[in-house]
């Protein structure tokens, strides 16, 4: 049972003041600042959307196979024929020339010497593509995170040793170090002791990846730790009583994340760079497991008869790669506009 | 001085001496096979196989293989497991197109990235900024070798505005040398461009706040001297810099993806054939080859910079 009168009671009720500012002043933390630049930001904004879409596009790529193509990544069709305009056409002619993009629902990108669907095979190698530029960039950080910690705050001979070993690995040119790495492991495989890594598994390149990058990010977080365990908080953390670990995870940590989201934003750009360069080489992925670079690998074959093989693919990651790169420069700007962090190739 | 070059060098023998220790790990214990069970065929037996070990040194503990690897690689004995050819004579016999490859983009480079960094910052914000700093961004976003298909594509088939790929000594006919080296120039040359232009753009906005620019504007400096005496110098600084490790690194194999995709016979082509084949010596030779490279070109760079910068060879600190 409703009570109206009680209602009105409510009603009379002086409302609270409005337009007079309140006494309490609102806190603005650094990250509402960086999220307000962030906004002003629609270039990089509009690239971060771009990003998401693309990462949206290939995890849907099991429906648009499914629905619209109606055949697998891995699926032959070289005998096939296809419904064009009225006309059956072959999907791969005699002469070996696949068939071209075009709007239709199967084919759309065309197809490949084996009659392979390019659109599905495209979206499932951009799955592979991007899931090895995200987890290698993850091993990137959280190693480049604990070796920088545990160099910037102990110093001494634990950063001797491990800046030591930093400094032979950056010695290497990277594209040839992952080279080197790809090309040995895929003869036998990796065998970690508890488990083995079979020799075509997705999981070398990530590793190599991972790792191959690592000083190039571990070196700034060194430097800025370095800088910030002489400052007071450090100081009064360790008067508290804090102990190591809880002072380089409470303390230190939280005000390198900045550092670390662009690190890792640019990261996964990097990586997909690499990855498509070592698959184009065949030092990577391997078949046949579709990712963008050996695509191009395949395709470049016959770029004189089938360019879309080689165009298409290299658009898309151009397209990732650019859309990180301008979205991190964003990130930046935003999280600090006077830091400096560079990713070094 | 003496001392500063002294303690330099010997850096320089550590880091190599540990590089060939990892190139012989990655190659020697990182395979989960035994090379010798590939090269004996499909049908071997297993005496083939024990021969071939013992014929590669692969019976040996782990310490002699190492030094075995390093007196092949000192003596230049180090032969190919596919083909029987000396590692050293091919790297050799690569060197002269790699090097023409690598120097002619790193003056194309350094020249690019000047012009576009000075124009982005003196321009700073307005729209011809703008564009170059989209552009630069798609530089350093493009594959390498998709960037080069793609212009092997459309500027020799499509339109044939240039000869198709392949490497013309510069002894034999300097003219083709040129015009068949313009597009992989361009090729490499493009990351480099980009992400230099950015360096210098962003190094040349700091340095236009210093004092001692205020200071050449009011003694009443034309402009064009002050951006270019003293705020473009002050900017090259860091570019020299980089450009000394990525020039080493690119030597040292980041011209492998060029020499692939536009046939050119160097050093990274040789890797490249060795990768198909799962052929190690040759990766191995030219792994060291890279390596050292650039070990010796960050030497000579750092070296060069204690001559020029007194603070560096006192107080001991790496240039930034």
């Amino acid at each position: 049972m409703a009570a109206p009168f009680g209602e009105v009671e409510v009603a009379d009720e002086p409302p609270l003041p409005t337009g007079v500012p309140l006494a309490t002043v609102q806190g603005r933390s650094p990250w509402y600042l960086a999220g307000l630049r962030l906004r002003r930001n629609k270039v990089s904004l509009g690239f971060g959307v771009l990003f998401i879409a693309i990462v949206l596009l290939c995890l849907a790529a099991p429906l648009w196979a499914d629905h619209v193509a109606h055949t697998t990544p891995d699926a032959n069709h070289i005998t096939d024929t296809i419904d064009v305009g009225g006309q059956q056409v072959d999907i791969v002619s005699p002469d070996g020339t696949p068939i071209g993009p075009g709007l239709r629902g199967q084919y759309l990108l065309g197809a490949d010497q084996n009659g392979r669907d390019v659109m599905v095979r495209l979206l499932y190698g951009g799955r592979t593509s991007l899931f090895i530029g995200v987890v290698s960039a993850a091993i990137t950080t959280i190693v480049a995170v604990v070796v920088g910690l545990l160099c910037g705050y102990y110093r001494g001979w634990i950063d001797a040793i491990l800046s030591r070993v930093m400094d032979v690995v950056w010695a290497f040119p990277v594209l040839l170090l992952g080279i080197a790495l790809g090309t040995a492991l895929a003869v036998g495989g990796l065998s970690l002791g508890f488990t083995t890594i079979a020799g075509d598994s997705v999981w070398i390149p990530i590793l190599i990846i991972g790792l191959v990058y690592v000083p190039y990010m571990a070196r700034p977080i060194r430097g800025e730790i370095l800088a910030l365990r002489e400052k007071e908080f450090v100081e009064a953390a360790v008067a508290q009583g804090k102990g190591s670990l809880r002072i380089m995870i409470t303390e230190l940590l939280p005000n390198v994340v900045s550092t670390i989201i662009v690190f890792f934003t640019l990261n996964i750009a990097n990586d997909m760079l690499l990855e498509s360069a070592l698959s184009f080489l065949g030092a990577g992925v391997r078949p046949p497991s579709a990712s963008w670079g050996t695509m191009i690998a395949d395709g470049y074959q016959t770029i004189y008869t089938a360019p879309h093989l080689t165009i298409i693919p290299g658009l898309m990651i151009v397209l990732t790669v650019l859309s990180l790169n301008v979205f991190g420069d964003g990130l930046r700007d935003a999280l600090d506009p006077r830091a400096k962090i560079r990713l070094e190739h | 001085m003496f001392r500063f070059v002294a303690r330099r060098l010997t850096g320089m023998i550590a880091v190599l001496f540990a590089i060939s220790v990892i190139v012989f790990l990655i190659f020697n214990v990182i395979p989960n096979s035994n090379p010798a069970i590939r090269i004996a065929g499909k049908n071997a037996n297993p005496e083939l196989i024990a021969r071939v070990s013992s014929d590669l040194g692969l019976d040996q503990p782990i310490w002699v293989q190492y030094l075995t690897l390093m007196k092949k690689i000192f003596t230049g004995t180090l032969t190919s497991y596919a083909s029987a050819q000396n590692v050293t004579d091919q790297i050799w016999r690569g060197l002269p197109a790699t090097l023409s490859l690598t120097i002619g983009a790193a003056v194309l480079w350094m020249v690019l990235a000047v012009v576009f960094g000075y124009l982005s910052a003196i321009h700073s914000g307005k729209f011809t900024d703008r564009a170059l700093t989209i552009l630069s961004l798609v530089g350093i976003s493009m594959p390498v070798f998709w960037l080069a298909a793609i212009l092997l594509y459309f500027l020799t088939f499509k339109v044939q505005l240039f000869p198709t790929s392949s490497y013309v000594p510069l002894t034999t006919d300097p003219l083709r040398w040129a015009s068949h080296l313009i597009l992989p120039w361009l090729t490499l040359a493009v990351l480099y461009v980009g992400f230099y232009s950015r360096v210098l753009r962003s190094n040349m906005l700091d340095v236009m706040n210093e004092d001692y620019v205020r200071t050449a504007r009011a003694k009443g400096l034309p402009e064009r001297q002050v951006r270019i005496r003293h705020v473009l110098r002050n900017s090259m600084i860091p570019i020299v810099t980089l450009f000394g490790l990525d020039f080493g690194a690119v030597v040292g194999g980041g011209a492998i993806l060029t020499e692939t995709v536009f046939n050119i016979n160097g050093v990274g082509l040789y890797a490249g054939r060795a990768i198909g084949s799962l052929d190690l010596p040759p990766l191995v030779g030219v792994t060291m080859f890279g390596a050292f490279f650039i070990v010796f070109f960050n030497t000579v760079v750092d070296i060069l910079y204690a001559f020029l910068d007194p603070r560096i060879r006192l107080g001991e600190a790496a240039p930034a």
